[in-house]
């Protein structure tokens, strides 16, 4: 399978990942959907393995590879069971350490991407208030010089690993007058006073993973923990998005494919009118247009990875892939629901909590709305 | 201590096997491969023996280029170097004795202490290598052998599986031991390992580098011919005992079972 992007050593790990996951993850999805967490031992496990550190330098305890193993680890992800683990472990190994690889100081990467990679310390990512998602630069977070500290004072909201998290990469207005170039990532660790994890959100679907919204009060952090340049965030935010965008699609169609897959079983053993439901034609044809879907936006997704580990311009094709697979695995699960007839709304059949997890896909990291903004806007319109 | 596992790549269990047209083998084309599970715990239990007695694990395989990826594996799981043997004159060759010919070859060659091998390839289930391998280098073997412990430097005391037990023996090295479920958990390659496995020494072979003529252990050398493969037939679909009442299912059972099943 696409011996043409993934290499002997992707297929190696691709083995490992995936033995890891059906093994030591998938037996206990349930129980972790009903507790509505999943243990931190897995961040510590897949450090202890190495497997949080493809993409990332040597020097810190990476492999030093390149994005193709952070998207075999979300395939891989895709097999657990529950999409909260991927949502979280994916939030922290492909969105918040790439920003520290990306922008950190020495110091920095030192203190949060080494122990990173260990799975010792878990990131996360704050952009979205209560007030702005799509819209970056309608956050209100405000940071403020004080000597030699960063004063923060605002709220953020989505926040994926947010009550877990040991440092969190905080979007602040350090400039509001500036605009787009008004704005900041600074690094706030977990037990810095006046900050506060006000809520644990309930969510329709990544049950296990823990949403959060934060609250920060006079909070005070050394001035070294800017991350990259001052009033460059907004556009290491939007370098940032490419990854979590093409993570999102890769994860897609591989839980599309798991969805249809366990679909297809279903229909082969589920009998109506004297034959399993799989060899009506209404059925299986919609099986062939959910493969032919699924296919088509795996290439197209696969193809962008390409261009972008090769450092081609490649905005318009994420946010291609972003809308594609992301809407793609919505409607294909929705499809596997409507094939699993009433036990398909049943809690104890599986496929509604993909339905469940992948309705978020088309919200989260961009919208579908905003994906198509941005490639009109790079049409030229 | 020289250390060796021998390896074979096979089908992923996983995999939905389909026979050739000619009903002589089966479709390799969109296979998965994976390392021989019986050959993991073998690979496991070598790095185990590094670990506790220092020295050199190398593993020796034979197959076609796509086998490096098992090899590949081998290498991130932690062994040191690699031995291939890829040969034209190997395509579609059905003997264990061939085989067996071609690692001893190569065991004379190089310096062992303890060789590990599957106790069978989960493909052809012959089970043979391993035993012949140890005959023709007329060393003692301990085959399906589900638990090892080290006396000392030089004597492994291992158990056997056997119909309604277990059998324990000592044996001074060399050896050769098949491995079987149970000996122990393979670990997994980690990502830095699989790195660093690129970088490992890997030897390809063919016959003619190894002195050895296709006449004897290539596909012309065979004393035996695969006639036919087939699958096993589909499995009858069950049946579904139904009734009002637990009494009512339990009668309708207990006649199923005496006129059609005819067990009772």
């Amino acid at each position: 399978m696409s011996d043409w992007l993934f290499q002997e050593e992707h297929r190696i790990f691709r083995r490992q990942a995936e033995r890891w996951v059906l093994s030591e993850l998938r037996p206990h999805a349930d129980q972790w959907e009903k507790e509505e967490e999943f243990p931190l031992e897995v961040f510590r496990r897949a450090g202890e393995l190495g497997f949080l550190g493809g993409g990332f330098p040597e020097e810190y305890g990476g492999a030093g590879g390149d994005f193709r193993y952070h998207a075999v680890l979300a395939e891989a992800l895709t097999k657990s069971g529950s999409g909260g683990v991927g949502a979280g472990i994916g939030l922290h190994d492909f969105v918040a350490l790439p920003a520290i690889a990306r922008y950190g100081t020495h110091e920095q990467k030192e203190r949060f991407l080494r122990p990173g990679i260990a799975g010792t310390k878990i990131g996360a990512y704050a952009v979205t208030e209560p007030d702005a998602g799509s819209d970056v630069l309608g956050i209100k977070t405000r940071a403020v010089k004080q000597g030699d500290h960063w004063v923060i004072n605002g709220s953020k909201m989505f926040i994926t690993n947010g009550v877990r998290a040991d440092f969190y990469i905080v979007a602040c207005k350090t400039a509001p007058e500036m605009g787009h170039k008004g704005i900041s990532q600074i690094i706030v660790e977990k037990g810095a006073s006046g900050f506060k994890v006000s809520r644990k959100l309930d969510k329709l679907g990544w049950r296990t993973s823990d949403t959060a919204e934060l609250v920060f009060e006079d909070v005070r952090v050394p001035l070294e923990n800017l991350l990259g340049e001052e009033g460059r965030g907004f556009y290491q935010i939007m370098e940032g998005f490419q990854t979590e965008r093409l993570v999102m699609a890769v994860s897609s169609v591989a839980s599309a494919q798991e969805c249809v897959e366990m679909t297809m079983e279903y229909a082969r053993k589920r009998h109506a009118f004297g034959q399993p439901i799989g060899t009506f034609q209404v059925i299986r044809h919609r099986f062939a247009d959910m493969l032919t879907k699924i296919e088509a936006a795996r290439q197209l997704v696969y193809n962008t990875i390409w261009l972008y580990i090769h450092g081609r311009e490649c905005r318009k094709e994420v946010a291609m892939c972003k809308i594609f697979a992301c809407e793609t695995a919505v409607e294909v699960a929705d499809q596997c629901i409507q094939i699993h007839g009433g036990y398909g709304y049943m809690m104890e059949f599986p496929v509604q909590r993909i339905w469940r997890d992948l309705r978020i896909q088309p919200i989260g990291g961009g919208t579908s709305e905003i994906q198509r903004e941005i490639i009109g806007r790079l049409l030229g319109f | 201590m020289e250390i060796v596992a021998l390896m074979k790549q096979v089908p992923d269990t996983e995999t939905q096997i389909k026979v050739n047209p000619q009903g002589t083998w089966i479709i390799e084309d969109d296979i998965k491969w994976i390392m021989n599970p019986y050959c993991e715990f073998g690979v496991e239990e070598a790095l185990r023996t590094k670990e506790k007695h220092g020295g050199t694990v190398t593993i020796v395989s034979i197959g076609p280029a796509r086998a490096v990826e098992a090899i590949r594996t081998a290498l991130a799981m932690g062994a040191d170097k690699a031995i291939h043997v890829d040969d034209p004159a190997l395509v579609g060759t059905t003997d264990s004795l061939g085989k067996a010919r071609i690692l001893a070859k190569i065991l004379q060659s190089i310096p062992f202490d303890i060789i590990f091998a599957g106790k069978q390839a989960i493909d052809d289930d012959m089970a043979q290598v391993g035993p012949a391998v140890a005959e023709l280098l007329g060393i003692p073997q301990l085959t399906f052998v589900n638990g090892l412990e080290w006396i000392d430097g030089r004597t492994v005391r291992v158990n056997r599986q056997v119909e309604g037990g277990s059998q324990v023996i000592e044996c001074s090295l060399p050896v050769l031991i098949t491995c079987q479920k149970g000996l122990n958990e393979p670990r997994y390659a980690s990502l830095p390992g699989i790195m660093k496995a690129k970088k490992k020494p890997l030897e390809t072979k063919n016959l003619a580098a190894l002195g050895l003529d296709p006449a004897q252990v290539g596909k012309e050398g065979d004393t035996t011919e695969i006639l036919r493969v087939e699958l096993p037939p589909p499995r009858k679909p069950g049946k579904i005992v139904d009734g009002e009442t637990p009494e009512e299912k339990a009668a309708k059972l207990a006649k199923l079972l005496r006129e059609e099943a005819k067990v009772i």
